[in-house]
């Protein structure tokens, strides 16, 4: 097995020093009737040519050359280069948790970096050294806002992301000693945004925390001062939610929330199905103590010399075990990095000018498929700001609307009908950097060709 | 490391100087010393019920949590906020720096706990072990 | 170097060198730099006040200004000061430090593999698809279990789906029970995971050979009981040879047996946790099966459990349809809900589908049992120096104190430090709280004969410094570019973000000035 370096003679002559015969006498404690006498039925050993084979046809089973205008918390961006490059050195691939700081201030130097940057960006005083995700990342911060109230009771806006919603309610069902907090849902309004009166009515002096996502589910941005308002008239707190990374270069920071959770992926991290992304959480200074996850921390050595350190560890579950914030251990560090990374490269001047295409790119996409006279598309909440995702009302039901669409190789908007019946036949398109217009153009010739639309012009 | 005559002690390592119905709280000088560097005191707010042999609190080292555990019955009345910022003078100073005091509800408590002397005699016991 | 007299080893294995230094990115920043050039725009440009209005960010974040060359070096510096696998052994127990292939890395970076976007049409998906069937089947195999869900992020989270998927049974059944059982000797996420699903812990102490007492645990169980969390091997290297009886014992009172699986490196191929009376338990793709553990993760935590769970299990589920292809089922009435978006790790899926590919059958029992074989090595060269609190057979790790360098002042945490100028990582240390001043060693398969000979060496010559020259390893290390680093002031006073230059001119007191 070409992973073990050792021959079976050597192999041999430990067994001998140990004082044992056989390997299986290192395992006589395992009771004979349990011991495994087969082997394993998993595929043979394949050779390194075979194993890439295998995963180059699983690729190939994949999509492959299509445009796409998907997004809805997962966004493909331009991923620099130097990202895979830096990442796959052996020293920041293969370490661990940088427990020993001696010999891991690589790893806890970037940390640190990457605490700095994510305050920037989202106006908050701390961030720590990353969650598994945007969806996890949203409910650890809402047990957080429980802790720090002392409240049992949360308010989730309706127009943040139905899987993150989904993670959150699986948290909060059974979370608590006393049998778990509620959460409610607050419903949009005609703009698209949460609807603020709704909100007034929810908020109680029982509220732990309002939790909104900004740029919302529809790529519309929420009314971050008007929410904090009315949360913090009753003493809850906000945490507002960002899946899109990117916005931030040129939306306004959520600076009057309490907690920001944030998914990162977008600095690039690959979409790869799904994962592995990069959640983080931000807050205020005051709520340090209740922050889930680890911290890196500057301080001094013994000569004075700078250095950094997993500080406040006492918070986390291998010193506090059942009373700790979060049961969270591993962190998406290697993720975190790439994170880091991205934006060095894109630095103050990129990441808003990254943004800048962003919003242009899906100001023209949804001008163009909402183009009504044209293509009988409706682009809803058009009167609210939005970052880079639209929601498109179409005649045509999507399915069959998407089926056309990849007929000529473009993946369209996602199907909203699963969880906005209300919305009709509703999708909802993402354009960012790597859209061209060419792409946009296509999708709404396809668009234009809808037999209702057609015959209803 | 003398243990003042006037304070009574708990098994759990603090110590309360009761006048009247009110005590003043702290740790042992034997409890810091087995602490470490203390980092910071997680202490109750003013109004705060406690309850005798029951958890109000906790300190931090670098790498160990301990619970405080409260001598007596009552509330808290005033809180050393002194300790937010310099945490340090428990390490300095355990039996000058109290934690919290407790407006006590049943003073009749404190005759359960132990002198000086018997818990020198306790700490002696336990480190024999 | 401490100058004291007494014996000082001779680190072999390692030559001092000199490494750059490397202000924060931050610091090296100048205005204009960049390191980036957007395509041109082929869309009209737009003004974003107008199109925002308040809501258009108007301060630019402090990001670094720095070129593509200045980034490289800067990251490749920072990198040089970290130890890593690559470098040499890490024998941190049970954090299983295993050679981590860079096939995984390539396969995981294929274009059709790494730009899946999750959303996209099921039909479009199929090969991602695949790869989580063939892992699923793969992993169901090397457990004995049932069935599994691969959405979880990482062990932890892997517990608490797990301990989910209990509360949801007995639920199903009327009453979801209160408590849950943990050994002392457990990691700490186990209690954190218990509390966080709402249960309360009791803790059982461990017999005098640092396993499970049978008799106290009877005792303990009752009809209030929803499951134990057992790691097996147990955190001290040892097989739980009792693990009939104690699910006997859990079984009998309707209990559930929650294996943690941070261990199964140590069964792959030679026994399986389905066949000895599991009935949930998680796996850490990032022990086990090789996924880079990347500086703290990612990670990934798939759960696997019995028919009788299945109904459970976080959605959705894979299935297969009638015409062969693959999909996600939504329709499980009784499940858990989502402990995740999306599907899992799916790139550390990948990883560990490669990695169980490269090795098939004969080649996971191998590794297994070149584990144990590096563990006993071990425990077989180094008895005679070091205290071993328990004489039970050990699997693949095993676990000393320091009981005999202690009383010279040399705790387990110097001997760690003193390691790293032998050019090894440290052993976990302190850990578990059931041996007082623990040294846990998980050699892994990975490691050569010469390896393994030079870390008992290292450890061998350590254990006459701590007799001869005890200051000098209470005082290592000596050979890095920072020394021990003061911990206190860090918790005392968190500096947890850099802070520019204040604009008044005004130094503020941080340990940055001293740079």
């Amino acid at each position: 097995m070409r992973y073990l370096p050792k021959s079976d003679a050597e192999r041999a002559a430990m067994l001998r020093e140990i004082g044992v015969s056989t390997i299986d006498d290192l395992f006589a404690i395992i009771p004979e009737e349990y011991r495994l006498k087969r082997d394993l039925n998993v595929p043979r050993q394949m050779g390194e040519s075979e194993i890439i084979e295998y995963f180059k046809a699983a690729a190939a089973k994949n999509a492959n050359g299509y445009a796409s205008f998907l997004g809805a918390g997962a966004y493909r961006h331009y991923r620099p280069v130097i990202i895979d490059s830096l990442v796959q050195r052996g020293e920041f691939l293969t370490s661990y948790t940088p427990y020993q700081a001696e010999i891991t201030q690589g790893t806890l130097q970037a940390i640190f970096e990457f605490q700095t940057m994510i305050c920037e960006l989202t106006g908050m005083d701390i961030a720590n050294a990353s969650m598994y995700d945007g969806s996890t990342g949203a409910a650890e911060a809402v047990m957080m806002a429980v802790r720090v109230t002392g409240r049992d009771n949360v308010l989730v806006a309706r127009t943040a992301h139905p899987e993150y919603r989904e993670v959150m309610h699986t948290y909060a069902q059974f979370w608590e000693r006393d049998g778990g907090h509620d959460a409610k849902e607050v419903a949009y309004g005609q703009d698209g945004r949460v609807d603020l009166a709704a909100l007034e009515q929810a908020v109680t002096e029982e509220t732990a925390c309002v939790l909104v996502q900004s740029p919302n589910f529809f790529g519309v941005i929420e009314d971050i001062p008007a929410i904090a308002e009315i949360a913090h008239k009753k003493g809850a707190l906000l945490i507002v939610s960002i899946a899109e990374a990117v916005s931030l270069g040129i939306v306004r920071p959520p600076a009057e929330a309490d907690i920001v959770s944030m998914e990162a992926q977008s600095f690039g991290v690959a979409l790869s199905y799904g994962g592995p992304y990069c959640g983080v959480i931000a807050a205020k200074e005051k709520y340090l103590r209740q922050m889930p996850g680890r911290l890196v921390g500057e301080t001094k050595d013994t000569e004075g010399r700078r250095g950094f350190v997993l500080t406040l560890s006492t918070r986390e579950q291998h010193i506090r075990r059942e009373k700790a914030t979060s049961n969270i251990c591993t962190n998406q560090a290697l993720v975190a990095l790439m994170v880091t990374i991205f934006m060095t490269v894109y630095g103050k001047q990129g990441i808003r000018e990254l943004a800048l295409q962003n919003l242009a790119k899906a100001k023209y996409a949804a001008d163009t498929l909402g183009d009504s006279s044209r293509v009988g598309g409706k682009v809803l909440f058009t009167e609210t700001p939005r970052f880079h995702e639209f929601v498109l009302q179409t005649d045509e039901d999507p399915e069959q609307l998407n089926a056309r669409l990849i007929e000529k190789k473009i993946i369209g908007g996602l199907d909203l009908r699963k969880w906005y019946p209300e919305l009709g036949n509703a999708t909802l398109w993402c354009a960012t950097e790597l859209t061209t217009k060419e792409q946009i153009d296509a999708a709404a010739t396809v668009l234009a060709q809808a037999p209702v639309a057609a015959a209803s012009r | 490391m003398a243990y003042p005559e006037k304070y009574k002690y708990t098994r759990e390592h603090e110590w309360i100087e009761v006048a009247g119905k009110v005590g003043i709280v702290g740790i042992t000088d034997y409890a810091q010393n087995s602490l470490g560097d203390i980092v910071f005191v997680d202490a109750p707010k003013v109004g705060t019920k406690v309850e005798k042999d029951a958890v109000f609190g906790s300190m931090e080292s670098v790498k160990a949590v301990s619970d405080l555990y409260s001598p007596v019955t009552g509330a808290v009345t005033e809180v050393n906020e002194d300790l937010k910022s310099s945490p340090e003078k428990i390490n300095s100073d355990a039996h000058g720096a109290w934690i919290i005091k407790v407006e006590l509800s049943d003073p009749s408590e404190v005759a359960s706990l132990l002198s000086a002397a018997d818990y020198e005699k306790f700490i002696a016991e336990e480190t024999a072990k | 170097m401490a100058t004291t007299k007494g014996f000082i080893g001779n680190t072999r294995k390692v030559t001092a060198h000199l490494t750059q230094n490397e202000p924060l990115s931050f610091e090296k920043s100048s205005p204009g730099k960049r390191a980036y050039k957007l395509a041109p725009l082929d869309v009209p440009e737009v003004d974003a006040v107008s199109l925002l209005g308040g809501a258009v960010r108007k301060d630019d974040p402090t990001l670094p200004e720095l070129s593509e060359i200045e980034i490289i070096r800067h990251f490749t510096r920072l990198s040089t000061w970290n130890y890593a696998i690559d470098l040499g052994m890490y024998p941190l127990g049970s954090c299983t430090m295993k050679y981590n292939p860079r096939v995984n890395e390539f396969v995981s970076r294929l274009e059709g593999i790494a730009e899946a976007h999750p959303y996209q049409p099921e039909s479009l998906s199929q090969g991602s698809l695949e790869i989580v069937k063939l892992l699923q089947d793969c992993l169901i195999e090397i457990t004995g279990m049932d069935a599994i869900t691969l959405q979880p992020a990482a062990g932890a989270h892997g517990e608490f789906t797990g301990i989910l998927l209990a509360r949801a049974y007995h639920e199903s059944k009327g009453n979801p029970r209160k408590t849950v059982i943990i050994p002392d000797s457990a990691h700490g996420t186990n209690p954190a995971t218990a509390a966080t699903c709402g249960y309360q812990v009791v803790n059982l102490k461990s017999n005098a050979k640092g396993g499970v007492d049978v008799a106290a645990l009877a005792q303990m169980v009752n009809e209030g009981t929803a499951a134990m969390m057992l790691t097996n091997p147990s955190t001290i290297g040892v097989f739980e040879n009792e693990i009939h009886r104690i699910a006997d014992v859990l079984h009998d009172k309707g209990a559930l047996l929650y294996m943690d699986g941070a261990n199964m490196n140590a069964l792959v191929g030679k026994t399986r946790p389905g066949d000895f009376g599991v009935d949930v338990m998680h796996l850490n793709l990032h022990k086990t099966f090789s996924t880079p553990h990347g500086g703290g993760g990612p990670g990934s935590g798939p759960v696997a459990c019995k028919t009788t769970l299945e109904p459970f299990l976080p959605t959705p589920v894979l299935a297969r349809d009638g015409d062969g292809l693959l999909h996600w089922n939504y329709n499980r009435p009784q499940s858990v809900g989502r402990v995740r978006m999306l599907y899992g790790n799916f790139g550390m899926f990948v990883r560990a589908l490669a990695y169980t590919l490269a090795n098939g059958p004969d080649g996971l029992r191998q590794t297994t049992e070149d584990a144990v074989l590096n563990a006993n090595y071990f425990r077989k060269k180094l008895e005679d120096l070091y205290e071993l609190p328990y004489d039970t057979p050990s699997m693949h790790e095993v676990v000393f104190s320091d009981k005999r360098q202690a009383k010279n002042g040399v705790k387990t945490g110097d001997i760690a430090k003193r390691l790293i100028d032998y050019g090894f990582h440290p052993y976990t240390t302190s850990f578990p709280l059931i041996v007082p001043g623990a040294l846990m060693i998980e050699p892994t398969e990975s490691e050569s004969r010469e390896e393994l000979d030079l870390f008992v060496d290292a450890m061998r010559q350590i254990a006459r410094e701590a007799e001869e020259n005890p200051q000098l390893v209470a005082t290592a290390p000596h050979s890095t570019r920072i020394s021990r680093l003061d911990e206190t002031t860090a918790a005392r006073k968190p500096v947890l973000r850099w802070q520019g230059p204040p604009e008044n001119g005004v130094e503020l007191d941080t340990a940055a000035k001293e740079w």
